[in-house]
C-alpha cells in the first residue's frame, strides 16, 4: 500500500523554558483521497502535529520521528517541508483570518497563488480564481474577488480562506478546526463544502477538531488524541458505535444531545486534561477514567489492535462489540 | 406569576459610519419570574448578547424599558444602578479574558465585595470567598493560582464564585461553556443547574446551541437579527418548533452518529442558496427561509400567540408543523 502522508513516531518537543513534550510517538498514515480526522481536547497536541508535518512549527518547537509525504521526509534540517506546502498540502486554518493577509484583495491573493504555484499566465489565474470562488458556494463571486476580507462575514471569510488553500490544488489538505468559530447554521454549510470538495478534486482530508459531530460527517477513520498519544484509532462508524477506550467513551456521552429532555445531569469526565510538561508514569488517562485499575497507574497502555481497531487501553470496553 | 424582571419593547442602535446606525436589537419584548431559567439562542451577532448587557445597564437603550421589581431601572443614574450590581450578575464567556492577570483567582473573587459590601471585615471577606470556591467545586489551593496557571474550566468556575459571591437574584450567563472543552462543558453546566436550583435563582442563559440550552432553560426564546422570532417552552421548541428559523437551529446541531451527520450534510446540499434581502418592510428570514412567499418580502411578520403559550412571528406558523414543502422559487 502506498500512502500519501506516513507519520512514524512523531515527537513534538517546546522549550519553555522547561521541555514540554506536546506530542509522544504518534503514528498515522493517510492513503490517497482519504479522510482521517484527528479529535481531541485543547491542549492534546492535535494542532502541534499537523504544525510539525507542515514545517510550520513556532521557533522554540524541535520535531522528531520521520513525515513522509508521497515518499519525501518533511522533517529535516533547514525548512524540509517547503516544497509539499500549498501544491502538496494545503491548510485551512480556524480562524480564516490567519490565512487571509488583511490589507489585500481577496483576488489578488488567489491570483497570486494560482501563478506561484501552478505556474498560470495571469489571465488564466483570474479565471481560474473567479471559478473557485464560485465552486466554494460564495454568492457573488465577481465582486468578492475585490473585496477585502474584513468586508466578509465569518463564513465567507472562512470560504475565501478554503478557496485560497484550494487554488495551488493540493493532493492534501489540513484542515485546523474549520468551523469551530463558525454559527452552527454557517458550520453546517462549510462542512458539506469540504466534503463536496474533497470528493470533486480527488482530495485527502487530514482534519483536526474537537468536535465529534463534525468528525461523523466528513471522516472515513478518526484517531483519538488525549495529552499528545493517540489512545484510539478506527473506522468513524465503528468507533462511534462502540467506543473501546474509557476517554472516547467519554467524550460521545459528553456531547448535548437533543433527544432528552430533562434536567437530568449531563454525563461529563471529570477532573481536566494534564498540564503540559506533567510528567506521568501510567496511563495519561487514568486520574480522570471511570475504569481505572492498580496497573493503570504503574503501566502505561500501548497502541495495540483490539477488535476492529486500535486502541490504548488496559481495560477496554467491549460491551456491543461484535465478536 | 409574578415577574422579577421585565424588558418592554427594547431596543440597541449602534453607530455607523455616515451618521448609519444599525439595530442590534429590535423591539424585543420579555419576562422572567423569580427563580426562572430562560434560555436566549441564536447566531452571532442576531442581537442576544447586546440583549443581555443592555439588561444589566452595560449598554445604553435606544428606546424601550426594562424593569427590576416592577422599578425602572434603564434610565437610572450611574451611582443608582451601582447599588443594583449586587442583585443582577454577568458570567462572561471567554473565562481567560475576563480575570486580571496579576491577581489570584480568590482575590478576584473577592472584587465584587470590595465595591458593594465595603464595610466586610478581612476576614469575613475571606470567609465569603472559601464558602464560594466551595459551592463551585474549587479547592482553595486553586483559588491561590493566577489566571495563567487555571484550566478553562477552574477559570469559569472561578468567574461563576466570583458572579455569586453577592448573593445576586438575577444572573445573565453569555455562552458561559462555548469556549470551553466538551468534557468540561457538561461540567459548568451541571454546577449552573446545581446552583441555581439551590439559591433560587433567576437566570438569562444565552448561548447559540440549542441542545446546551435546552439542558438548563424551562423556557426558550429564539433570536434573529435583533428580534424574538419565536418563544415557547423547551419541549415545545424542540419537538414543535413553528419557525422555520428555530427549524434550521435544530437541524444544525452537529450529531455524532455517522447517519444523522451525514443527512444533514446532503440537506445543506440541497437546500438553495440565499436570496437577496427582503428588505426592511419584509420578514428578516426571508432571504434564508425554504418556505418564503411573496407576502413575506413585504410585510414582516409580528410575534403574536400561536399555540398554547407558543409565540411565532411567521406568517405560515398555522400550517406548521405540519407538512410544508419549500417554495418553488
Amino acid at each position: 500500500m502506498s500512502a500519501l502522508l506516513e507519520i512514524r513516531a512523531l515527537t513534538v518537543d517546546f522549550l519553555a523554558p522547561r521541555v514540554v513534550r506536546a506530542v509522544d510517538g504518534v503514528d498515522l498514515a493517510l492513503g490517497p483521497r482519504e479522510r482521517l480526522a484527528i479529535v481531541g481536547e485543547s491542549g492534546s497536541g492535535k494542532t502541534q502535529l499537523l504544525l510539525a508535518c507542515t514545517g510550520l512549527l513556532a521557533a522554540n518547537g524541535r520535531a522528531m520521528g520521520s513525515v513522509r509525504f508521497e515518499g519525501r521526509e518533511l522533517l529535516g534540517p533547514g525548512d524540509a517541508a517547503a516544497p509539499a506546502r500549498g501544491s502538496g498540502i494545503g491548510f485551512v486554518f480556524q480562524d480564516a483570518g490567519g490565512s487571509l493577509t488583511p490589507h489585500r484583495r481577496i483576488g489578488d491573493q488567489l491570483v497570486e497563488v494560482a501563478m506561484a504555484a501552478r505556474g498560470m499566465p495571469k489571465r488564466h489565474a483570474c479565471d481560474e480564481s473567479l471559478a473557485m470562488l464560485g465552486r466554494v458556494r460564495l454568492p457573488d463571486p465577481g465582486s468578492t474577488m475585490n473585496a477585502y476580507p474584513h468586508e466578509l462575514s465569518g463564513g465567507m471569510r472562512q470560504r475565501a480562506a478554503i478557496a485560497l488553500a484550494l487554488a495551488a490544488r493540493p493532493r492534501l489538505l489540513f484542515a485546523d478546526e474549520p468551523t469551530s468559530a463558525l454559527d452552527v447554521t454557517v458550520q453546517a454549510e462549510v462542512m458539506a463544502l469540504l466534503d463536496a470538495l474533497c470528493r470533486d478534486l480527488g482530495m485527502a482530508l487530514l482534519l483536526v477538531t474537537h468536535d465529534l459531530g463534525v468528525v461523523a460527517a466528513l471522516a472515513g477513520r478518526i484517531a483519538v488524541m488525549y495529552a499528545g498519544r493517540i489512545v484510539e484509532e478506527g473506522d468513524t462508524d465503528e468507533l462511534l458505535a462502540n467506543p473501546a477506550h474509557p476517554y472516547t467513551a467519554g467524550l460521545l456521552a459528553s456531547v448535548p444531545s437533543l433527544s432528552a429532555l430533562d434536567d437530568g445531569e449531563l454525563a461529563t469526565i471529570p477532573g481536566a486534561p494534564p498540564r503540559a510538561g506533567e510528567t506521568i508514569q501510567g496511563c495519561r488517562f487514568e486520574p480522570r477514567c471511570p475504569r481505572r485499575r492498580e496497573r493503570c497507574r504503574v503501566e502505561g497502555p500501548r497502541l495495540e489492535a483490539g477488535g476492529t481497531s486500535l486502541v490504548a487501553c488496559h481495560y477496554p470496553l467491549d460491551a456491543g462489540r461484535s465478536p | 406569576m409574578n415577574a422579577v424582571l421585565e424588558v418592554r419593547d427594547a431596543a440597541v442602535r449602534y453607530a455607523l459610519a455616515r451618521g448609519r446606525t444599525i439595530a442590534a436589537v429590535d423591539g424585543v419584548t420579555l419576562s422572567l419570574a423569580e427563580g426562572e431559567i430562560v434560555g436566549l439562542v441564536g447566531e452571532s451577532g442576531c442581537g442576544k448578547s447586546s440583549l443581555g448587557r443592555a439588561i444589566l445597564g452595560l449598554v445604553r437603550l435606544a428606546s424601550g424599558q426594562v424593569f427590576w421589581k416592577g422599578r425602572r431601572i434603564d434610565s437610572l443614574p450611574r451611582r443608582e444602578f451601582r447599588a443594583l450590581r449586587g442583585e443582577m450578575q454577568l458570567v462572561f464567556q471567554d473565562p481567560h479574558a475576563c480575570f486580571d492577570p496579576r491577581m489570584t483567582l480568590a482575590e478576584s473573587i473577592a472584587e465584587p465585595l470590595r465595591a458593594l459590601a465595603a464595610g466586610l471585615e478581612e476576614s469575613a471577606r475571606t470567609v465569603r470567598v472559601e464558602s464560594a470556591l466551595d459551592e463551585v467545586g474549587l479547592d482553595r489551593e486553586v483559588g491561590a493560582r493566577y489566571p495563567h496557571q487555571a484550566s478553562g474550566g477552574q477559570l469559569q468556575r472561578a468567574g461563576i464564585a466570583r458572579a455569586l459571591i453577592v448573593a445576586p437574584q438575577f444572573m445573565v450567563c453569555d455562552e458561559p461553556v462555548s469556549a470551553l472543552d466538551v468534557s468540561v462543558q457538561g461540567q459548568i453546566v451541571n454546577l449552573l443547574a446545581r446552583v441555581r436550583r439551590e439559591r433560587g435563582l433567576a437566570c438569562l442563559f444565552i448561548s447559540h446551541n440549542l441542545a446546551v440550552v435546552a439542558r438548563l432553560a424551562e423556557r426558550i426564546l429564539v433570536m434573529y437579527r435583533g428580534r424574538i422570532v419565536e418563544a415557547a417552552a423547551r419541549e415545545a421548541i424542540v419537538r414543535a418548533p413553528r419557525h422555520p428559523y428555530t427549524r434550521l437551529l435544530l437541524d444544525s446541531v452537529p450529531d455524532p452518529h455517522p447517519q444523522a451527520a451525514r443527512k444533514l450534510l446532503a440537506a445543506v446540499r440541497e437546500s438553495p442558496a440565499p436570496l437577496a434581502d427582503a428588505g426592511a418592510d419584509g420578514c428578516p428570514f426571508a432571504s434564508r427561509c425554504p418556505w418564503v412567499l411573496a407576502r413575506c418580502r413585504t410585510s414582516a411578520p409580528l410575534l403574536r400567540p400561536v399555540a398554547d403559550q407558543q409565540l411565532v412571528a411567521c406568517h405560515r406558523a398555522e400550517e406548521w408543523p405540519k407538512g410544508l414543502t419549500p417554495a418553488a422559487t
